[in-house]
């Protein structure tokens, strides 16, 4: 349970995990969050993975999915204008990223959810959405690479959105 | 009131920055502060909620171990323990307020259906949800 790290740097990194709570949309290289965190470039992904089970960019990659599922659900909003407004550039890679994640391509998800009766109206939002957010616990191209039936992906490594 | 709940506990890194932080920022006010040796209690309340207090209480002796006092305060740290929820007649007025008075907001105001709700930590790592409901 403990991590063995000091808890005035954890208070420092969890200030960083905020800021992208905060900002989801926006870019978070390693450089901005250890200036947030007051820790060095080296030391901050490491730092921030030990602390929270995650690396700082999956983190990010989490929470994005999880605004853009809470906006598939909860607006009318074109496909398109969710995936530019949660971060992603391209509506491709947001889709496949969404689908990697969650199963489910977006238009899919906002009928299912739909289709669902909400209980969770009495739950303050911040609290339904953390409900609903995905479990990522191995990296986007790892879980493509398992589903794909362990063939060698071939599609590259990097999960940044 | 006669029965019901009166103290509910979080725990901070250390009293005198959590007292300064509640009282002077965030407008609570002290209700008890009353020490023993190293032990403090220390509760504040909101001025509008004379019968509810909030715990300001610090992990370690002879309460915790020093393992368990310091496993607590990176529980904390890390943002783990669940949100406080803080209800507010003017959500963006209360945030304004706030981070005039060196708050730093984890999340500006939003609205939602008609509700607005805001988010800051105390030093600590405490998380708070500010929210103006619809009436």
């Amino acid at each position: 349970m403990t991590t063995g790290q000091d808890p005035e740097l954890l208070r420092r990194l969890l200030r960083a995990k905020d800021r992208m709570d905060a900002a989801s949309h926006e870019d978070w290289p390693v450089r901005r969050l250890a200036r947030v965190s007051g820790v060095s470039e080296a030391h901050f992904a490491r730092s921030f993975r030990d602390a929270f089970g995650v690396p700082p960019h999956r983190y990010l990659l989490t929470r994005r999915i999880e605004r853009a599922a809470a906006l598939l659900r909860d607006t009318e909003l074109p496909v398109l204008e969710i995936a530019l407004q949660t971060g992603w550039r391209s509506l491709g890679t947001f889709g496949r990223t969404f689908r990697d994640i969650t199963g489910e391509s977006p238009s899919e998800h906002r009928e299912h959810q739909r289709a669902l009766p909400s209980a969770l109206d009495v739950v303050p939002h911040c609290f339904v959405a953390a409900a609903h957010r995905p479990h990522l616990t191995i990296a986007v191209s790892e879980k493509r690479r398992q589903e794909a039936g362990g063939t060698n992906g071939s599609e590259s490594d990097s999960e940044e959105p | 009131m006669g029965q019901g709940i009166d103290v509910v506990g979080i725990y901070v890194r250390d009293q005198d920055e959590a007292l300064a932080f509640y009282v002077e920022k965030v407008g609570f006010r002290v209700h008890t502060d009353v020490r023993n040796g190293p032990f403090r209690w220390l509760t504040v309340q909101h001025p509008d909620q004379p019968s509810f207090q909030l715990g300001l209480f610090r992990p370690g002796p002879p309460v915790h171990d020093e393992a368990t006092a310091r496993a607590l305060n990176e529980v904390v740290a890390k943002g783990a323990m669940p949100s406080l929820v803080l209800v507010v007649d003017d959500c963006w007025a209360e945030a304004a307020r706030l981070e005039a008075a060196g708050v730093e907001l984890t999340q500006q105001p939003v609205e939602r259906f008609g509700n607005v709700d805001a988010g800051f930590r105390d030093p600590s790592g405490n998380g708070w949800k500010m929210m103006q409901s619809r009436r």
